[in-house]
């Protein structure tokens, strides 16, 4: 009886806190996170619809888009996700050197993409596009920026991770520690497959 | 012989193995390829209908198997779902307020 008490215990320690509902509070809160999130996304991305062909000045979207270089770095970011769900696979095997492997290599995808992004908004600041040369100008940089913001906030978390992993100093559950960082990751990953159609594939 | 059960009921628990998730992502490079040869080659009236079709099988495909929505409790579905749908049905009527979708 005393074993069993000590095993629902350490079970209950292992997963963190749970609701009424028998889910975790803190995935509950994730999502819920995630769902307010499609709320401000949603604003920007119509936002850009709204004015992407208002170009007064300045040079109109078919003109400095780069479609052949946006291709590779939404595969980067793609296949960010990929390596994120491995490591959240690995965490839950509870194998901590491919967790932190998997880890890192998404936090350079993820570098990767921001650069890329840095990259373009240099390369279209030159061609005369600022954030307030046009209501195109400043509804894409708003949008695209916003995302790339999401994209590094996400790379942090992720270094951080790796750091408190490689520690030891999660107290509670580590794959679940993991899998939250995950949602937040793949949500930036599904942010970029509606912008990518919607602003540069789809002309305006 | 265990850590094989292991990986197999791991991936049961939690979703798909890691050889489902790399078939997963194969999908959407193939999708994501697809989708860029619409800029490439011309689909004539099948360019904007595809493109959406193809935005939304990819958005499900990374929120139902890589966020584990389809393995997971309804109530996280319902939460993000309602976020979207919210967002949706606001920002459309938004839209069409501004009379975006009369040409």
């Amino acid at each position: 009886m005393a074993d069993i008490a000590t095993h629902d215990t350490g079970h209950a320690a292992d997963h963190g806190h749970h609701s009424s509902t028998g889910l975790s509070n803190n995935k509950l809160a994730m999502w819920l996170f995630l769902g307010s999130e499609c709320l401000l996304f949603g604003g920007l991305i119509s936002t850009y619809m709204l004015y992407r062909g208002r170009v007064q000045n300045g040079p109109h979207p078919s003109q400095i888009y780069d479609i052949p270089f946006t291709s590779v770095s939404s595969f980067v970011l793609l296949m960010s996700s990929l390596t994120m769900v491995l490591a959240v696979s690995s965490a839950h095997r509870k194998d901590d050197s491919k967790t932190n492997l998997w880890l890192t290599i998404t936090a350079l995808l993820g570098a990767t993409f921001v650069g890329g992004q840095v990259y373009e908004f240099t390369t279209f600041y030159r061609e005369g596009l600022g954030f307030t040369t046009s209501l195109f100008g400043s509804s894409f940089y708003s949008l695209t920026g916003f995302h790339g913001v999401h994209v590094s906030v996400g790379v942090i978390m992720l270094l951080s991770l790796m750091g408190i992993i490689k520690k030891n100093k999660i107290t509670g559950d580590k794959a679940e520690v993991v899998e939250l960082i995950g949602l937040y990751w793949h949500f930036v990953d599904v942010v970029w497959i509606i912008i990518f159609t919607l602003v540069y594939l789809i002309p305006s | 012989m265990t850590t094989a059960t292991e990986t197999h009921e791991d991936a049961q628990e939690h979703g798909m193995s890691d050889a489902g998730y790399i078939k997963i992502a194969i999908i959407l490079a193939l999708i994501t390829a697809l989708e860029v040869s619409t800029y490439y080659v011309d689909f004539g009236p099948l360019f904007m209908p595809s493109l959406l079709i193809m935005m939304v099988v990819k958005f499900v495909m990374v929120v139902s198997y890589f966020m584990h929505l389809k393995f997971d409790s309804k109530i996280f579905s319902f939460l993000f779902y309602t976020g979207l749908g919210l967002a949706l049905f606001v920002y459309i009527a938004a839209l069409a307020t501004f009379k975006f979708f009369i040409a």
